[in-house]
């Protein structure tokens, strides 16, 4: 494998751009991200070692920046803790009960296939949209890249017992959200 | 309230290690608990359900998202290469 960065955009930057807006949900943001991939691409031409695809390469190096981005999102980091504990006694009792209100009910698409319901998609992508970066930054590295636990907590410098709790929160309010506007 | 009494009422821990057991190995303890805590809790065991669902649709939504076409405006790409061309030139 060899670097041909004559190609880079025609061959990579709908991909990376994909891939970026997927992950900040913002469309300059996206874009600055992807110029900014090629421009440190370039300073590192000597690093690549040929064993992945040029593709893989970016991808990582793009995969970074991104990291930066939620690491910058999340410096606000401890407001949004203390809501989210607020938020968390809305859904249980002290004894731990869930609260009548918010117990879980059917969403009546459990045993569907549920990966067709264009609806249903709508509202989950506007419920994620409401969780707070870092714990959107977390549960994205956590199951769609399929980071290992260490390494998530190492790059969003959290410790391993707050990435079990931001874990559970942003699945808890996310579920939530989805009784809320689907039922 | 008794040890037993604590792990039946506890949903919110039981949540916790429903959501934690997704991604992590849960100590046997905490496996006993989880099990013992669904047995008699129905709104658990939705949740349970919902969790993995929720994480299956997430997944899925990433996916089908990558690859609807997003696509750079030609200008923005044109002036990209451009520039890449002038830093390889330097």
């Amino acid at each position: 494998m060899t670097l041909n960065p004559h190609q880079w955009v025609a061959t990579h930057a709908d991909y990376l751009y994909a891939y970026a807006i997927t992950r900040v949900n913002d469309e300059e943001q996206a874009k600055d991200l992807v110029q900014e991939t090629f421009l440190a691409a370039l300073e590192k031409t000597a690093n690549f070692e040929g064993k992945s695809s040029e593709r893989t390469w970016l991808t990582a190096i793009l995969k970074n920046k991104i990291v930066d981005v939620y690491r910058k999102k999340s410096s606000g980091l401890k407001n949004i803790e203390v809501k989210a504990e607020e938020e968390q006694s809305d859904f249980f009792e002290a004894d731990g009960h869930w609260v009548a209100e918010h117990g879980p009910k059917e969403f009546g698409i459990e045993d569907k296939d549920h990966l067709v319901n264009k609806e249903f998609d709508s509202i989950l992508k506007k419920c994620m949209e409401k969780l707070p970066a870092l714990w959107m930054a977390v549960f994205t590295m956590k199951h769609i890249d399929e980071e290992p636990t260490d390494t998530i907590c190492a790059e969003l410098k959290v410790t391993s017992s707050n990435f079990w709790v931001i874990i559970h929160r942003a699945k808890l309010n996310l579920r939530a959200c989805l009784q809320k506007n689907w039922i | 309230m008794s040890y037993l009494k604590r792990i039946i009422y506890n949903c919110k821990q039981a949540t916790f290690l429903i959501d934690k057991k997704a991604t992590s190995r849960l100590s046997f303890r905490e496996m006993i608990e989880l099990r013992i805590h669904l047995y008699g809790c129905s709104f658990c065991r939705i949740y349970k359900k919902q969790s993995r669902m929720i994480n299956e649709m997430v997944q899925e939504l990433f996916r089908s998202s990558m690859e609807r076409d997003v696509k750079l405006d030609e200008n923005f790409k044109n002036e990209l290469q451009e520039r890449i061309e002038a830093e390889l030139n330097k």
